[in-house]
């Protein structure tokens, strides 16, 4: 394996292929955009000296300057606010949300301004800021630091929203989403920061729509973020049972790839959602009615979903019996399986 | 006549010492009887069904006007509220398209901010103050990525009510300002009212400038309804940030004469009396009434400057009259600068669902 290479402020950026674990990916790919584009800017909480509370942007204050990477007063809205402005002015503002929870003192900003400035003013001032939020749970975090917030922004008109489930996929999303002149909202599985995989540098691959993450004859498993790496063991143990689990990592929450479900499911004739959300009005709904609009003749069953509860997310000894775990999934599954019609 | 300042706690401002010429003066006037006639003509096209709604600003012409005048409205930006019709006006805003908002031909109005250094009406109390801030940053960053001096800073103006200074993001904004030291001037237009509530019960310790002690910004009381006295405060704001030295606050005190809006009733919270014991002098009139007893102004002038209004008015109305509604295609063309497959399809199905293929 090539070692990957990089030469500081020169514009270039990594090849070659490398071993990352997600949280380096993300640094990495952060690196990379600063470098390529001299107008992308990263701020939020902590960002600077610290590198962040997960180090996701670690190093990248002492390399690129405190101009560049900079700390803010504690304020999501302000920082929200100000990317606008930044916006605004040229630049291309990667905030970094510390906690997906405190997202919320900025929705204001998200909802209102961002989502919609680029409408409002008819495209004269378009809104290229990168929304980076650890987001789920799954780490036994308190309060408020395990939200997944995808039911509330992809139903907002004018915002993007991405999820990678694994470190190839984080570099070249974000790398991507810091290239896109519009709003997007990038969802860190922060469960995975930690885990490692196989970084190609040169080789994006396909970054819009889903991606197929193992094939499968018997049925899909829809799922994006932190439920990838679950859904993939699960069909492993399926597998052990003789059932071919094909999983679908959606990535795009916001627009949905209402094709490739449709292809996936088309040919696995059964569904299954996975989403850590709680269940009620949650983005699961939004794919079960896409696949039920494209594959409603041959669907076998209806879609299942297997999600969390409808609870304020609960404390960390509590996680595992919200969060969707391999058996409740493979209940699912078995609704799905053994569904006859009535 | 005097020109007033009242001067914050700590930190307080002076006032630009030079004071305006007769004919910055008179320039000013025009500017001001411009835009009351089109403020008072507007509720009328709102009665007459030319436009469904209006937010007047009548009683705030100097404030507005004064406060752009200390603008270079070639590099600075200004960040309007809903009532700020007088400083699209005053920063040479095309006013049917500004008005475009009022009309509901789109939300924001139809005017170019680029080209006009003028955002869209917020619509949203204190939504655009960050804005403000963001921007003025990102003027900072410019001069240092360019390798020029912090000296001569582009400047964002952001105005605000003396509701809008309960909300939280001013408080963010404020204090992002000072320790970002962002070339912004917060331009408060303490008016009286916010809606119904007044300012005794919206502004706790009376003064929206005393607050900038508390970031470190330094901040100046202004009769908001002096001409003169705003436009002299505005241009030392300005002049402090563009220098690099930060932010400012200003806070123009002045009276809403009209209504809140046209949807509004003043009589089920404030009573003529009040308004006319409230108000202060009128700010045309009190500067017209100056520059005739200062022979600067005539009678006869006076009467032209109002004739000019009109014949304005009158074209901005029949430009605003032949509005039409905008394609409905534009809902869809403008959510993204890349459209989505989702959206895509969205617009295709209404085109054939609808008459408007
Ligand atoms: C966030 C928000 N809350 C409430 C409103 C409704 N609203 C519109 S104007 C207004 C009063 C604002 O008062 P002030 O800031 O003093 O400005 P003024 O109307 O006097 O110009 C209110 C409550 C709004 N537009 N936005
Ligand atoms: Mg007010």
């Amino acid at each position: 394996m090539p070692e990957a290479t990089m030469t500081a402020n020169t514009g270039a950026v990594r090849t070659g292929t490398q071993e990352l674990s997600l949280n380096k990916a993300i640094n990495a790919a952060l690196a990379d955009a600063l470098e390529e584009n001299p107008r992308a800017l990263v701020l939020g909480e902590d960002v600077g000296r610290l590198g962040g509370v997960f180090r996701i942007t670690d190093g990248l204050q002492e390399r690129f300057g405190a101009e560049r990477v900079f700390d803010t007063p504690l304020a999501e809205s302000g920082i929200l606010g100000m990317s606008v402005g930044l916006a605004m002015a040229g630049y291309h503002p990667i905030p970094e949300v510390q906690f997906d929870g405190f997202t919320y003192p900025a929705v204001n900003q998200i909802v209102t301004q961002i989502a919609r400035m680029n409408f409002r003013t008819r495209g004269a001032l378009p809104m290229p800021i990168t929304l980076r939020m650890p987001s789920f749970g799954g780490i036994q975090s308190p309060e408020l630091h395990s939200e997944s917030l995808e039911w509330l922004f992809a139903h907002v008109a004018g915002l993007k929203v991405v999820s990678p489930s694994n470190p190839h996929q984080a570099y070249h999303l974000l790398r991507h989403a810091a290239t896109m002149p519009d709003p997007v909202v990038f969802m860190e599985p922060k469960s995975r920061y930690w885990q490692k995989g196989s970084v190609d540098f040169d080789t994006p691959g396909d970054l819009t729509g889903s991606v197929v993450a193992r094939e499968g004859r018997h049925l899909t498993l829809v799922a994006w973020g932190a439920m990838v790496s679950r859904c993939l063991q699960v069909a492993d143990m399926a597998a052990e049972d003789g059932v071919e689990v094909e999983v679908l990592d959606l990535r795009w929450l916001k627009p949905i790839d209402a094709e490739g479900l449709a292809r996936s499911v088309a040919r696995t004739r059964r569904a299954v959602v996975v989403h850590e959300a709680p269940k009620s009005a949650g983005l699961g709904a939004e794919v079960a009615q896409l696949i039920t609009e494209h594959c409603f003749g041959t669907l076998k069953a209806p879609v299942e979903r297997v999600t969390g509860f409808d609870v304020p997310f609960p404390s960390g000894s509590l996680e595992n019996e919200y969060l969707p775990n391999a058996d409740r999934i493979l209940f699912g599954i078995q609704r799905v399986l053994e569904y006859r019609r009535g | 006549m005097s020109v007033t300042a009242t001067p914050a706690a700590t930190g307080a401002l002076e006032l630009d010492p030079q004071r305006l010429q007769a004919d910055e003066l008179k320039r000013l006037l025009a500017q001001m009887i411009t835009v009351r006639h089109l403020d008072t003509s507007a509720i009328a096209w709102q009665r007459q069904g030319i436009i469904p709604g209006y937010a007047p600003m009548q009683g705030q012409e100097a404030a507005q006007v004064g406060s752009i005048a200390a603008l270079d409205m070639t590099r600075d930006f200004v960040f309007p509220t809903y009532r700020e019709m007088g400083a699209a006006y005053a920063a040479g805003v095309d006013m049917a398209e500004y008005m475009a908002t009022h009309k509901a031909t789109w939300n924001g109005g139809l005017h170019d901010p680029v080209k006009y250094r003028f955002t869209p009406i917020q619509t949203v109390i204190a939504g655009s103050a960050l804005h403000a801030v963001g921007w003025a940053h990102g003027q900072r960053l410019d001069a240092l990525r360019e390798g020029r001096e912090q000296t001569d800073l582009p400047a964002s103006l952001i105005y605000l009510g003396d509701g809008a200074s309960s909300q939280g993001d001013i408080h963010e904004a404020m204090n992002f300002a000072g320790v970002f030291k962002t070339p912004t001037v917060f331009f408060v237009q303490n008016n009286g009212w916010a809606i119904s509530v007044p300012t005794e019960h919206q502004v706790a310790g009376g003064s929206v400038a005393a607050r900038g002690a508390g970031y470190g910004l330094p901040s100046v009381a202004v009769d908001g309804n002096d001409v003169e006295a705003v436009v002299r405060a505005a241009r030392a704001a300005v002049a402090h940030a563009r220098s690099g030295a930060g932010a400012v606050v200003v806070e123009a005190f002045t009276y809403r004469r009209g209504p809140h809006s046209t949807s509004d009733d003043p009589g089920r919270y404030r009573s003529l009396e009040d308004e006319r014991r409230d108000a202060g002098p009128d700010p045309i009139e009190r500067l017209a009434e100056r520059l005739i007893a200062a022979d600067e102004l005539t009678e006869s002038e006076v009467r032209e400057l109002w004739a000019d209004a009109a014949a304005f008015e009158e074209r901005t109305r029949e430009a605003v009259a032949a509005q039409g509604p905008r394609p409905g295609a534009e809902m869809f063309e403008y959510v993204y600068q890349e459209t989505t497959p989702v959206l895509q399809q969205q617009a295709a199905q209404w085109r054939e669902e609808s008459d408007h293929a």
